[in-house]
């Protein structure tokens, strides 16, 4: 079971009823569950829109586009039926926050359906969690048959004549499947290759509706943003990145966990105060800031906020707010390789450059980390990653692409090194171990 | 009494497969979790569930076939009563997947995707399964073990082998 976490820096908005049993219905009606919703429906849409655009809420999915922003492109009017759908499926390496928002507080991703429902004008939201997410989809499930129970979900809720139903969905295995219009293809019942945009899933989503979709924990910090005031929320985070965010913090520090801090929060302080430091004091190496498709940053580069136009400025991205950290020990051929290979294994091999970049960097890499490369093999890596990006049908190219030269370029000379013969850190991965799986 | 005569599933499966697919405004919506649910019942998706799957949804068997594909969790040989699913991703690998790994695979005396001779493990090595921060992480079946070490694997290894451990559905 996930260990909660606590540290003083932390602003608990969204992770306000956590560990104080809001799985209850009860008990998430009493730590004011389901008021949001019913001040939604009757302040109508335009105002939940306005609170949402004030809150400068930032999708929590990797993006960070504007939440309220994208609400307001679904067209008023629409033939076909219109959907919510959250995003539940969690794989980016590194990210676990929407596990602890499942776990502890399902009632707010259900609350936070409803008012982007309410917002839109939808009827249904399906709530989609990965396969893998088992114990947790069984959470959501007595959490949605609860809310309908009562008369939150279904016909006339709370007696205010309006209706909205509730769908919860399992995935089954994919990385690729969390891009937006994969999802809705494994929706719809059907292998999770992505669509074309234009149309954006706004206008044309599933079931060829108009469809809203966004990160579970976006949804979940909707009925607080909407209880607390839009410019209260923004106040809590930097400049044009409003509120606090879920950070997931892990790898080489003494107390990983998830933790909720306000936006531009210091990445320094995030792994030296908050999660206690480098474990056994050793000496920090890098940090993949923002999940693994984030570029790396040195030791050196930390002292940047945690928002996402900082992390901009600073060559990387905040992505998904999973914090990966890696000690002196680390060695970069061998994270860089791990990183690629996740990648190609999860490339849906729609498109070629895709498909065949991230083969050819795992194999060249590969041939590297087993001793046998060549310095002109560095070059062919900058080279491949360089040439998918931009070029591939959906961002998972790029998501390959983008950490590989960040490793490449920050850390050529440990590369060169390492063929050369002069290794390193301490290899963890073995030549066998590789060959198996991926 | 299911919708389709003679189904291969449990009752309790036919039932809520014959409701499943009345919820969504598209029939086929159902055919990801249903193929997922058809493996719990019966260990993996066999070229009979295939085919009942077909019919329920109402979709050729070759459909069915393009989606079971695609999807990592799908299998279409069985898995051992407990299949051990080891996360080596990075998080996993900084805190000691790797080496979590190779103990599985020395304690069962089988590599990845292979099954103990007496069916109870089987063992798989995945990507990420979004238990970073409790690094490093494995599933049994459904359920998460954290923050594991080698000796707390041998702890649930006999767990499971004694029948305390979980069952898949
Ligand atoms: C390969 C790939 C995987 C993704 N995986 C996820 C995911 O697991 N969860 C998620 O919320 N967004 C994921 N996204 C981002 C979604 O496409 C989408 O931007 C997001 O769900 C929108 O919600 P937000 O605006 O609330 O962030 C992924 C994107 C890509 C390209
Ligand atoms: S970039 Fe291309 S091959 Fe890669 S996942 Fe997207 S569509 Fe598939
Ligand atoms: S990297 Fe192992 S659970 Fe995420």
């Amino acid at each position: 079971m996930p260990t909660l976490v606590s540290h003083p820096d932390e602003v608990k908005v969204i992770s306000r009823r956590f560990g104080m049993g809001a799985t209850d219905i009860d008990k998430y009606v009493e730590l004011d569950g389901y008021k949001a919703v019913q001040n939604a429906i009757a302040e109508g849409p335009e105002w939940i829109i306005n609170v949402m655009k004030a809150s400068g809420m930032r999708g929590r999915g990797g993006a960070g586009f504007p939440t309220g922003l994208k609400w307001s492109f679904v067209p008023k009017q629409s033939e076909k039926p219109k959907y919510v759908l959250v995003n539940g499926d969690e794989s980016e390496p590194g990210t676990c926050k929407d596990h602890v928002i499942f776990l502890h507080d399902p009632h707010a991703v259900i609350e936070g359906t409803m008012i982007a429902g309410l917002a839109i004008g939808s009827k249904l939201g399906f709530i989609y969690l990965r396969g893998e997410y088992r114990y947790l989809l069984k959470i959501m499930e007595k959490a949605v048959a609860d809310a309908y129970a009562k008369g939150f979900l279904g016909k006339n809720i709370f007696g205010t004549g309006v209706d909205f139903d509730i769908i919860t969905q399992s995935g089954a295995g994919a990385y690729e499947v969390g891009e937006e219009s994969a999802l809705m293809e494994s929706l719809e019942g059907k292998r999770g290759v992505p669509r074309i945009k234009p149309p954006f899933p706004a206008v044309v989503g599933l079931y060829g509706g108009p469809t809203v979709i966004n990160n579970a924990e976006t949804i979940a910090a909707v009925p607080h943003i909407l209880l607390m005031g839009g410019e209260a929320f923004a106040k809590l985070g930097s400049e044009r990145n409003g509120g606090t965010r879920l950070f997931g913090i892990s790898g080489h520090v003494e107390r990983p966990g998830v933790y909720e801090l306000p936006m531009g929060y210091s990445l320094r302080k995030a792994i030296y105060d908050v999660a206690g430091g480098v474990k056994g004091g050793k000496k920090l190496k890098a940090v993949v800031p923002g999940g693994s498709s984030c570029p790396v940053l040195t030791a050196d580069e930390i002292d940047v906020g945690l928002d996402f136009d900082q992390m901009g400025k600073a060559g990387t991205m905040l992505g998904s707010g999973g914090i990966v950290v890696l000690d002196e020990t680390v060695s970069i051929v061998e994270f860089a390789l791990r990183t690629i290979s996740f990648y190609q294994h999860e490339s849906c091999g729609w498109c070629i450059p895709c498909r065949e970049g991230t083969d050819w960097i795992k194999k060249t890499l590969t041939r590297v980390h087993a001793g046998g490369g060549s310095k002109k093999d560095v070059d062919n890596v900058q080279y491949l990653a360089e040439n998918m990006l931009g070029r591939t049908f959906c961002p998972l190219g790029d998501a390959a692409a983008m950490p590989t030269l960040g490793f490449v370029k920050k850390f050529r000379k440990e590369f060169e090194d390492y063929i050369d013969g002069k290794k390193a850190g301490t290899p963890i991965i073995t030549v066998d171990q590789l060959v198996g799986a991926h | 009494m299911s919708t389709i005569a003679n189904t291969i599933f449990s009752p309790e499966m036919a039932a809520r497969f014959d409701k499943l697919v009345t919820i969504y405004p598209v029939r086929r919506s159902a055919l990801v979790p249903m193929l997922l649910y058809a493996q719990d019942d019966l260990g993996y998706v066999s070229d009979a569930a295939v085919a009942e799957i077909a019919l329920r949804i109402e979709i050729l068997e070759l459909d069915v076939r393009n989606v079971l594909s695609y999807y990592s969790m799908l299998r279409t040989k069985p898995a051992g009563k407990y299949n051990v699913q080891v996360c080596t991703n990075i998080s996993c690998m900084l805190r000691g997947g790797y080496e979590i790994l190779d103990h599985c695979k020395h304690k069962l005396g089988i590599g990845h995707k292979e099954v103990t001779p007496d069916g109870v493990f089987s063992l798989e090595e995945v990507e990420c399964i979004g238990a970073c921060c409790w690094a490093p992480a494995m599933q049994i079946n459904y359920d998460f073990h954290d923050d594991l070490t080698p000796e707390k694997v041998d702890v649930l290894f006999q767990m499971y082998k004694d029948g305390q451990g979980k069952d898949v559905k």
